[in-house]
């Protein structure tokens, strides 16, 4: 093995409760394409913002070229030659490629060489830019090309790809990894991070894979199948609980090719949805987050309205009506955000409980609000899901993001809906907590709700899930039974290989 | 080194001690500018604050007190509907004009005849369709095309002076005038009077209206679902959209609650203290309200207390232009100075200061 360009030596970082890295190492030879994979909460993160200075790890130690590399701040790993592309872009609509890239230089040139060395790597490493285009019409492919510009210029060494592709369209991915291919045989490394196992066997010569902190082996994927990379990156074993199959009651809630365009930029729009949740029963929908995760639940819980006949709850076409409509016939929701969107932060918990609850828990008359009944409820939320608060009267804000999300998950819950929606129900939340919560899930749906779980967490899915369907692109796979799923099935739905076709043929 | 640091929850001896302390400050920086104008600044300060209530001619200025904060109250309790849920109504001195142009034309379309209990009552609808009808111009512009409602609500109050004035040399004009500029005088006509109802005290139809207005607004801000929503939506609109708030609907309804009352206070004005159209009817109520509105912490009560304060700097001041031959600017910048302070000193409700270094996170 050639001395490797950045070697990792039992790098160990923990944060109260989690321990975020254990001994970590690994080595990344110069010109090689080297991958990091794992779930959500793996790791990856950490390690990367380590490399990059931005955490300082506990113990342990980094050798860049052979030399002790302790990056103090960003600024430091840039000048040592370490450049990151972060999955979301700073960069400022109102001004144009060249602009953006002086601002984060140090001692940037004038802007009339600037534009000419923009234009110079642009078309040396076949990535198309004009350097005077204003940035707010650029597409987020284009925007990715100008971090990527920006990182080129500081000749990096080691260069750091955050999910790169998770913005692209097909065609810009195939533009990317030309160009990642140019970078590499010009001798510059490239660490890798993506969920899409597909882009990592095509694309990287080395695979890392990360799980809960660990380094739990190294392959090289293009001799790896994906069934074995995805078996890594969750466990030999995939806990699957046996679970009373649902009882092939009625369906509650269908959706019919639903189609919505993403209400905020960089969004993803979500294309021809259709799926049927019956009487108590669990739909798991996994997926790598940004896939349309968010946009679903707007459009489920009627913050964004779509067409009338796109969702049915029981016989009535339901799509054209808003949160109170929706609320009245028992369609609840919980956001994954939970600060200022399931939550208003500066209003009380009273008031918080009120904001959702108003109508099902009979907390007004007349528009008047019954502010005891409020506060009765709230404390309701607080006992029954072991809140740690004061009390009811406290501000949203004071609450740990772990305990505000017991709180919101426990107001709906404690509605009674008749169909329940919720995205990432167990974040942030501790391991205790987690179990409580996916309990309380599992006997809305003994009871008879229909209930739809959105996660990230593999575990959690093949915990709560009846039925399993990943969301990729805006696109739901057809659900399948979670009982009996295989570690590869799940890989491939999540990892990419949306296709099924595509999916045969890679097994084959 | 001072750094500001964000209370886990907003301090309420803050929120209450903040306005008390704007006042004083006012006081002590208005005090130096009065000096520097060459005044002495006790007399000034005492002139302004105390004279109006309990000076030598106090019996002339007391009841000027109700009559300028009934007006002020009125537009600023509805003013505080918007701007607690984010919604920018910086046009409710257009919306008084409005409301007192259709005030005083519904009333006067019957002159001569004698019928009160008729009339008045369609004189006050009349103002408050005024008022809430002009303000649906900023409302259904930004509903539909996203305009900015404080730029459009702002410069239809120069249309609105511009109309007043047409009304007052032209279409209202008063045809036994003597071709005087200016409108029948509704004060005198015992059908359209909005007269003092209890004799020295300053109250009038449009006093009582902004005591109906604060209780009202109280009670839909703490008790109703729509002032809820309204909170709600200007803390954290997304919240609000899942609670299941329609942000359109909102941008109406409080576009038209300030509209109204700004629409009421300009027809009470017209049919009483002012008593007719004229070309220079507006005395800028509808831009002091906003200050007012932020004074009173966009609280009912709050407004009331702070209504009556910025009248007595009102009336105060015409004292001390009268007996001190203070310019009438200083009065304003006095008053300006006045919300500067409160916003200044507002920063330490969410705010505490943090004296040393800062602690360096690894």
């Amino acid at each position: 093995m050639t001395a490797a360009l950045l070697d990792l030596k039992g790098l160990t970082k923990a944060y109260p409760g989690v321990v975020a890295n254990e001994n970590v190492s690994l080595a990344i030879a110069p010109g090689e394409i080297h991958a990091l994979l794992g779930e959500n909460g793996a790791g990856k993160s950490t390690l990367v913002k380590t490399i990059y200075g931005l955490v300082k790890p506990d113990s342990g130690a980094m050798t860049l070229s052979g030399k002790p590399y302790t990056p103090a701040e960003p600024r430091a790993a840039r000048a040592m030659g370490v450049a990151m592309v972060f999955q979301h872009f700073s960069l400022f609509d109102a001004l144009d490629v060249a602009e953006n890239i002086a601002l984060g230089m140090e001692n940037p040139p004038p802007l009339r060489d600037l534009a000419r060395r923009i234009r110079e790597v642009s078309e040396t490493y076949g990535l198309p830019l004009d350097p005077t285009r204003i940035v707010g019409d650029l597409s987020a492919g284009e925007r990715q090309r100008v971090e990527i510009i920006r990182c080129l210029l500081q000749d990096p060494k080691l260069l750091i790809m955050d999910e790169p592709t998770s913005v692209l369209t097909p065609q810009e991915v195939a533009i990317l990894f030309e160009t990642l291919r140019k970078l590499k045989a010009e001798g510059t490394s490239i660490l890798y991070i993506s969920h899409k196992l597909e882009e990592i066997r095509t694309l990287c010569d080395t695979a890392t894979i990360l799980r809960l902190g660990k380094n739990v082996g190294t392959c090289d994927p293009r001799e790896t199948s994906a069934r074995e990379m995805a078996e890594m990156m969750v466990g030999g074993t995939l806990h699957v609980p046996e679970k009373a199959d649902a009882m092939g009651g009625r369906v509650r809630l269908s959706l019919r090719g639903l189609k919505a365009p993403s209400p905020r930029a960089f969004g993803t729009a979500l294309k021809d949805i259709s799926l049927e949740v019956k009487r108590g029963e669990v739909l798991g929908i996994g997926g790598v987050a940004g896939n349309g995760q968010d946009e679903l639940l707007l459009a489920l819980s009627g913050e964004m309205r779509v067409g009338k006949s796109m969702i049915r709850l029981d016989d009535e076409e339901i799509g054209h009506l808003g949160p109170d409509g929706r609320r009245a016939r028992g369609l609840l929701c919980a956001p994954e955000e939970r600060m200022g969107h399931a939550a208003a932060p500066d209003m009380s918990l009273t008031e918080n409980a009120l904001l959702s609850a108003h109508a099902r828990k009979n907390l007004m008359s007349r528009g008047f609000l019954k502010w005891g009944k409020a506060r009765a409820f709230a404390e309701e939320i607080i006992s029954a899901f072991d809140v740690r608060t004061p009390g009811p009267g406290n501000a949203a804000r004071s609450l740990s993001g772990g305990n505000l999300q017991k709180f919101v998950i426990g107001r709906e819950i404690l509605q009674d809906p008749e169909v329940f929606v919720v995205n990432q129900p167990t974040w942030g939340v501790d391991a205790s907590a987690a179990a409580a919560i996916r309990q309380a899930i599992l006997d809305l749906a003994t009871k008879g709700a229909a209930v739809i779980v959105i996660s990230q967490d593999l575990d959690e899915l093949m915990e709560v899930s009846d039925r399993f369907a990943a969301l990729n692109e805006g696109r739901l796979s057809e659900p399948v039974p979670a009982k009996g799923l295989t570690v590869d099935r799940i890989g491939l739905m999540l990892g990419g290989a949306h296709d099924m076709h595509v999916a045969e043929e890679v097994r084959a | 080194m001072i750094a500001l640091e964000r209370r886990p929850q907003p301090s309420q001896a803050w929120s209450a001690a903040a306005p008390l302390l704007a006042v004083l400050l006012t006081m002590i920086f208005g005090g130096i500018l009065f000096a520097a104008l060459g005044k002495d600044p006790l007399v000034a300060i005492r002139t302004i604050f105390w004279d109006p209530l309990f000076g030598e001619f106090a019996s002339f200025s007391r009841p000027q007190l109700l009559v300028k904060a009934g007006p002020l109250i009125l537009i600023a309790v509805g003013l505080a509907m918007g701007f607690r849920a984010g919604i920018w109504n910086i046009g409710a001195e257009g919306q008084y004009i409005l409301g007192a142009i259709c005030g005083a034309a519904a009333g006067l379309a019957f002159y001569p005849m004698e019928a009160r209990w008729l009339i008045f009552p369609i004189m006050v609808i009349a103002g408050g369709l005024g008022g809430l009808l002009w303000a649906m111009i900023p409302g259904l512009l930004k509903v539909r095309f996203g305009t900015n409602e404080i730029l459009v609500s702002l410069m239809l109050v120069y249309v609105a002076e511009q109309l007043l004035a047409a009304m007052a040399l032209g279409t209202l004009k008063n045809p036994e005038g003597m071709g005087f500029p200016g409108s029948r005088n509704l004060k005198q006509w015992v059908s359209s009077a909005n007269p003092e109802l209890i004799a020295g005290t300053g109250m009038h139809w449009g006093v009582v209206a902004a005591f109906i207005a604060v209780i009202g607004g109280y009670v839909l801000l703490s008790r109703h679902l729509l002032g809820f929503r309204i909170r709600l939506a200007g803390q954290s609109p997304r919240a609000a959209a899942f609670s299941g708030v329609n942000p359109n609907r909102l941008i109406l309804v409080c576009l038209g609650i300030s509209g109204c009352l700004a629409g009421l206070a300009g027809m009470f004005e017209v049919s009483g203290p002012a008593g007719q159209i004229t070309i220079d009817f507006n005395s800028g109520y509808g831009f002091t309200a906003i200050i007012v509105a932020f004074l009173g912490r966009l609280h009912p009560v709050g407004i009331l207390f702070a209504g009556l304060l910025m009248a007595l700097t009102y009336v105060g001041g015409e004292v001390a232009q009268l007996t001190l031959q203070l310019p009438g600017a200083a009065i304003q910048l006095f008053q300006g100075m006045l919300l500067f302070f409160l916003l200044a000193v507002d920063v330490l409700t969410n705010f505490r200061f943090r004296f040393g270094r800062r602690e360096v996170k690894a």
